[in-house]
């Protein structure tokens, strides 16, 4: 909140947003800033309402209640004016696929009264990636890609907003990590970026982030904030039979909460003075064989499944 | 422009649907035109003849060398017609009167029976006017010999199709029949595709207005129905030797205003559905049902039941055809087709403004 008065012309700002579909809220009261050059991510599992926002803040869908400002422009009445000045990459790969990829940039180019010779300062790192591939068909690229041309298309007007709904979904680990750092760069153009994953590793190269789940948002902070504000000792467990080890780690009265995260449990514990020869015992009591037990720092994940129990 | 560019990529891209899409009136009119006619050649015909004199057996000379017959018994007694058509072997008996020539000269007149089976109404019909056909020919020709007005009932006269030729009735249904076809069927479904892999949400958050969006997509479809009109019209004329009897031109004006009205409900389809499986549905069952079975092209609307013929009215087929078989097969001029035109017109003009006005440019 006091950020909004130092910044008083926010890139997008929205406030008690709602719409629902029918009997199911995709979205209940969802208000927030974002700044001019920053990068804000949306992070949350599917169905949280990621998709619906952002269709609302390109004026593609009428939110029920609430009011929603991108770039000094209301989306609902002077959406004309937003439809100039904003890129949107869609989740699903939106291009086409039985044109090339210099047909489809063209394509786009044309379609914001534009051409690639005019902005191909802005998109050359990314398009020159894709270049050597210029004559392929875009259905016959690789997802990596295809993330690359579909933000280049998204690009080729100098947009000053940039939404990217869930843009490394479905794209490989190297490919996503080229993607941010093409995202930064951006950034430094002064472009705004609103992006959504679900992907929780990726919340900590926003610059701040807001997580959401069945339509609201539980923390609107910084990566580094949401960490820090996580209270309690974490710990990674792990046994040789970890569906009985979560059970008894969950029925353990030190646990405050416990969940499986890939080939560990993790472990949040309320108690200061707990030791992790206590909980040792306990499980061997259990019967638990070659028990790996360690303290770690939180990431977002952890901050998330702490935050959706409250 | 680039964007009508985008869209002849498309069609020219995917080359099985241009290819189905060209063939296709190639195909209709050949399996309307010569399989599903109600054309019936060569049909066995049984004769009983018992004044067997020079007029009767000139006319049996007649019908076997006509195309359509060949006559397969001559009958010697009357018992034997009914015979005839229990063992199914025949379409047809024709039966003379007794002294049949005999007749002719002293009183004018003859009478001569014509007996089809009814089973098959549609090729009894056909097969009773070739028939009276032939008649007619031998007596005209021996009126120019013998100067003689003779008259051998039973006579009918057909305007326009003097043989039924199935092509006349069927070259303007299947334009009809195509032109709505690749016109609201493919505009629709191309809509609909780009929705279907969400392009469509790409366009709208662009400064492009819908209206645009529109426009280049009737574009393509457009020459593409151009296309189709000009192979269906040089098939008509030299494979099935449906002549163009009337103008030419006014022939295409009426052709480009029905291709605007199906083009236009193609766009109205469009924007009611999302998917192209329900574009395709639609357009299948929604538009090509009721031009099939109800334009007149198959059945004729006068004999429907009032609801079907109101129903009928606002078929824009129907108008068509009708249209083009004033132009085409009557050779009437244009003030003929005034009132085709004009409905035409107007059923653009409402489908077009309620498509645009139908035309979401958000997503729901």
């Amino acid at each position: 909140m006091e950020e909004q008065n130092i910044n008083p012309a926010p890139s997008i700002h929205c406030e008690s947003l709602s719409k629902s579909y029918g009997k199911v809220e995709a979205l209940k009261n969802i208000s927030f800033n974002v700044e001019k050059g920053e990068i804000f991510g949306i992070i949350g599992p599917d169905g949280a309402g990621k998709t619906t926002l952002f269709r609302i803040l390109t004026t593609l869908l009428l939110a029920d209640s609430g009011t929603a400002i991108v770039d000094g422009f209301d989306v609902v009445k002077n959406y004309r004016e937003i439809r100039n000045r904003v890129g949107y990459v869609p989740g699903r790969f939106s291009l086409y696929q039985d044109l090339t990829v210099e047909e489809n940039l063209n394509f786009f180019a044309t379609v914001f009264n534009t051409s690639i010779a005019e902005n191909y300062e802005l998109i050359k790192d990314i398009y020159q990636q894709i270049e050597p591939f210029k004559t392929r068909r875009a259905g016959k690229l690789s997802g990596g890609m295809k993330q690359k041309l579909a933000l280049s298309c998204a690009l080729i007007h100098k947009p000053s907003v940039l939404f990217l709904d869930e843009p490394t979904t479905g794209v490989d680990p190297v490919s996503r990590k080229e993607f941010w750092s093409m995202l930064k760069k951006l950034k430094e153009q002064g472009i705004t970026i609103l992006v959504s994953t679900p992907y929780m590793d990726e919340a900590s190269l926003c610059d701040r982030i807001a997580l959401i789940q069945n339509g609201q948002f539980l923390k609107i902070d910084t990566p580094q904030n949401i960490v820090k504000q996580f209270g309690n000792a974490l710990l990674a467990v792990r046994s040789d039979s970890m569906s009985k080890l979560l059970k008894d780690l969950r029925e353990n009265e030190l646990t405050k909460s416990c969940f499986a995260f890939g080939d560990k449990h993790h472990v949040t514990i309320q108690d200061s003075a707990f030791k992790i020869q206590h909980l040792k015992e306990y499980l061997e009591q259990k019967g638990h064989t070659s028990i790996e037990i360690e303290f770690i720092e939180p990431g977002i994940e952890d901050c998330f499944m702490e935050l959706s129990q409250r | 422009m680039s964007f009508v560019r985008k869209e002849f990529h498309h069609i020219f891209r995917d080359k099985t649907t241009m290819a189905i899409l060209l063939l296709l009136p190639v195909l209709m009119l050949i399996l309307f035109g010569y399989a599903i006619t109600t054309e019936v050649k060569n049909s066995k015909l049984a004769i009983y003849d018992p004044s067997n004199d020079m007029a009767t057996r000139a006319i049996i000379e007649k019908f076997n060398a006509s195309e359509y017959f060949s006559v397969v018994e001559l009958l010697t007694k009357p018992a034997e017609i009914n015979e005839q058509f229990k063992n199914g072997e025949v379409k047809m008996v024709v039966v003379f009167s007794e002294k049949f020539y005999e007749n002719m000269l002293h009183t004018g007149t003859a009478q001569v029976e014509l007996i089809a089976d009814g089973t098959d109404p549609n090729s009894a019909k056909s097969v009773v006017s070739y028939a009276t056909n032939i008649i007619a020919v031998y007596q005209q020709e021996l009126f120019k010999v013998q100067k003689v007005p003779f008259q051998i009932n039973p006579q009918v006269k057909l305007l326009y199709n003097p043989q039924m030729k199935g092509a006349y009735n069927f070259v303007p249904g299947v334009m009809g029949m195509i032109l709505m076809l690749i016109c609201a069927m493919m505009t629709s479904i191309s809509i609909a595709r780009e929705k279907e892999l969400g392009t469509m949400e790409i366009l709208l958050v662009s400064p492009m207005k819908p209206i645009y969006i529109i426009i280049s997509k009737m574009i393509p479809y457009f020459f593409l129905s151009l296309v189709n009109l000009t192979t269906i019209l040089l098939l008509s004329v030299f494979v099935l030797g449906v002549p163009i009897a009337g103008s030419l031109f006014w022939l295409i004006v009426l052709s480009l205003v029905y291709i605007f009205v199906t083009l236009s409900l193609g766009l109205l389809i469009s924007s009611i559905v999302n998917s192209q499986l329900v574009a395709l549905l639609i357009s299948g069952m929604v538009l090509m049902l009721p031009v099939i079975m109800l334009s007149g092209m198959m059945f004729p609307v006068e004999n429907m039941p009032v609801f079907f013929q109101w129903l009928s009215q606002i078929i824009p087929a129907k108008w068509y055809i009708i249209g083009v078989k004033k132009i085409m097969i009557k050779g009437l001029g244009f003030t003929s087709i005034i009132p085709e035109l004009s409905v035409l017109s107007g059923m653009g003009i409402f489908l077009i403004a309620a498509s645009m006005k139908k035309f979401k440019f958000r997503l729901e």
